[in-house]
């Protein structure tokens, strides 16, 4: 067993307490906004699929969902370290990606019922999402099997000299799959503006990473690629807004890729309803996640501390998202299926008149 | 088999003729040349190991012309985000035996990419591969992988026969906005594949899901892939002796098929014989053969016979390897079978 994973096959609590001095990210004028737009993607992102779940017991969700809840500060700090003309790719626990890089809900949720008004037309579903006008260009159901698109997109934009970057999210699981060390690789070697983002939840579906994993830290890895490796607290929306903040920077000026681990929670099944007939984690442990380790509960714990908001604040700052997420689930609902022949369009592109 | 009719081509010949590797390197100047968000990427390019990146490097610069390292799965996903971001990889992937190990980049992300996300990503991706058998390659190397792909819709596909074909069509495919893979028959690499230059100043360009029919006849439709047509027309010489009239048809790009041509010249003879160098089961063969047989069934005055590879896989030693692959006397047995029938 490694020092950084316990019996449950999860990370050690982060260590807590100490000074928490107010941060430089929100002395400025607009610190303020910067730091209730984060509160306001996390609580996108957990109320999102929060309604996902009273879909999943109402019958209206045709498939599984895999949620991120508990991995929201991850996200969020990552996907607010850039803009929606960068890229980004991710995996099957999907939905927090393109609700953190500002797609908009409705087409979302209308994407996760199957409906003609997703935002792939119905043809990807929960694990496929992609929303390439805020940059998302797709979640992959294949576990790593987008690093090397995401590094593909970064190789665009330095030949471009767009001074675009890509952020490629992935698992911890997904750290042992060969395109990911390709990928990371090449990146290294062209000096890609790419920056691969781990959620470390701890877990490949039932699978402790001390027990799969030949190091204990990811990060460990960005060392044979020449590029630098940190482990952030994913719990802490700030550590992994300022990881990734220095990493998008670095990758502008073409200072080349970076390699973030942010430690965190999945603090739902693999797939929300999935049965895993032996148990595998201390379900008490998982429960007592909610007080200890949410990141929301600790983001707002800390701009009350600071002074940046009042609860009734934070209150409605979470109730306009609960709008939102009303809508979006009205909107998806609403939404007529695509009609059959939807199914036999999109495969190939028209190329256009005259190029050919 | 009828090698008497073929000789050595004297210098002016060579110089209004266009070679296999000629053919890729012109293709891929011009297009280069003509649109700078063509980038090429391969291993061993910038050494020209391959005889296809001709002063590529000098000429196009260093981010445009990019060595692989030895990372098959990530460089076919690096073309597809690349494509997706606005560039158009041209991938060298050099020995077609390759693609194994990219396997889930081709299906899971160039070619399902655009459908998933519902129509939102354009992947004008290139990958080029050779076929590179029969020639002591063995087991690794000599691999005719097109059917595997065929089965994968969102893929295009193109098998050229001829130098000239091979540029029109690498030409199309790299102004296309979808995923092609272009294979490439190396029996052809030489003096098989020469065909006739394209007129100077002239963008030659073969649309691609467009069949030819490089000879024309009234008894068989013999259908050839890669080598196959250039087998299909030696036996038609040889027929042609005997009184028997063969229609050679190329179909050129695998998908999409161009069913109009090869429907047309089998509703006429009634006959037909496909030649395909891949693995005989679930060949492109078994997909001509059983297209046909679903569509001109009325016409049919024969079964229709595929001459593939034997479902075996590639011997080393030369005593083995030959007796695998389709050939000229196959061929000949073939169409003297649906000759049979009257």
């Amino acid at each position: 067993m490694t020092g950084t994973s316990t019996s449950t096959g999860q990370h050690a609590a982060p260590p807590t307490g100490g000074d928490d001095p107010f941060p430089a990210e929100f002395s400025h004028p607009a610190g303020r906004d910067l730091a209730l737009e984060m509160l306001r993607r996390m609580y996108a992102v957990r109320l999102f699929e929060e309604a996902t779940i009273a879909l999943f017991h109402s019958g209206d969700l045709p498939a599984m969902v895999h949620l991120s809840i508990g991995q929201e500060a991850a996200i969020v700090g990552a996907c607010m370290a850039t803009t929606t003309d960068d890229y980004m790719t991710g995996n099957h626990r999907s939905h927090g990606h393109p609700i953190a890089k500002g797609a908009r809900l409705d087409r979302l949720m209308a994407e996760i019922l199957g409906k003609a008004t997703g935002v792939c037309g119905g043809k990807g579903g929960s694990m496929h999402l992609a929303d390439f006008s805020v940059g998302s260009l797709g979640e992959s159901g294949i576990v790593g099997s987008a690093i090397p698109v995401a590094t593909g997109a970064a190789f665009a934009a330095q030949v471009r000299r767009s001074g675009q970057v890509a952020l490629c999210f992935f698992g911890d699981g997904a750290a042992n799959e060969g395109v990911f060390h390709e990928s990371a690789n090449i990146a290294g070697t062209w000096r890609l503006p790419v920056i691969y983002f781990c959620e470390n939840n701890g877990l490949a579906v039932s699978a402790k990473m001390a027990d799969t994993t030949a190091v204990p830290d990811i990060a460990i890895r960005a060392a044979g690629y020449a590029m630098p490796g940190v482990v952030v607290d994913g719990q802490d929306v700030l550590a992994s807004y300022r990881a990734t903040s220095e990493a998008v920077a670095r990758a502008r000026g073409d200072g080349g890729p970076s390699l973030i681990e942010a430690k965190t929670y999945r603090f739902h099944e693999h797939a929300y309803g999935l049965a895993v007939p032996v148990p595998y984690r201390d379900q008490a442990v998982v429960d007592a996640w909610f007080d200890t380790v949410d990141p929301i509960k600790l983001f707002v714990e800390r701009l009350l501390r600071w002074g940046l908001a009042e609860l009734a604040v934070i209150d409605e700052v979470r109730g306009a998202v609960e709008r939102d997420v009303e809508h979006a689930v009205t909107f998806a609902k609403e939404s007529p299926y695509p009609p059959p022949e939807a199914a036999y369009t999109d495969l190939y592109a028209e190329t256009p008149e005259g190029s050919a | 088999m009828s090698t008497s009719t073929t000789r050595r081509a004297s210098g002016a010949e060579r110089a209004a003729q266009l070679g296999f590797l000629q053919a890729i390197n012109e293709a891929q100047t011009e297009e280069m040349t003509r649109d700078e968000r063509v980038v090429l990427m391969g291993q061993d390019l910038r050494a020209n190991v391959f005889g296809a990146a001709n002063g590529i490097l000098e000429r196009f610069g260093p981010a445009r012309v990019r060595d692989l390292p030895l990372s098959e799965a990530g460089s076919i996903g690096l073309a597809a985000g690349a494509s997706m971001a606005g560039l158009r990889p041209v991938v060298d992937l050099t020995v077609a035996s390759f693609v194994f190990g990219a396997m889930d980049q081709f299906v899971s992300q160039l070619a399902k990419a655009r459908y998933m996300f519902g129509g939102q990503a354009r992947l004008p991706v290139v990958i080029r591969a050779a076929l590179y058998y029969h020639g002591g390659t063995a087991g690794h190397h000599a691999d005719r992988p097109y059917p595997m792909f065929m089965n994968v819709p969102g893929l295009k596909i193109i098998v050229p026969s001829n130098a000239t074909d091979l540029k029109g069509l690498l030409k199309s495919a790299i102004r296309d906005d979808n995923p092609v893979l272009c294979f490439e028959d190396a029996n052809l690499w030489g003096r098989k594949g020469r065909a006739l230059r394209p007129a100077e100043g002239v963008d030659h360009l073969v649309p691609l899901g467009v069949a030819s029919t490089p000879r024309a006849g009234t008894d068989v439709t013999i259908v050839g892939i890669g080598q196959g047509v250039y087998l299909a027309l030696e036996a038609a010489k040889s027929l042609a002796e005997e009184g028997v009239s063969c229609e050679v048809v190329d179909p050129r790009t695998l998908v999409p098929m161009d069913w109009a041509v090869i429907e047309e010249s089998v509703s006429r003879t009634g006959r037909c014989v496909v030649v395909d160098p891949a693995t005989r089961t679930c060949s492109a063969a078994s997909e001509i053969s059983a297209h046909v047989v679903e569509n001109c069934f009325g016409a049919l005055r024969a079964p229709v016979v595929r001459v593939t590879t034997d479902d075996i896989h590639v011997p080393f030693s030369p005593a083995l390897e030959k007796q695998i692959y389709p050939s000229t006397d196959k061929v000949i047995a073939a169409v003297r079978r649906t000759l049979a029938n009257p």
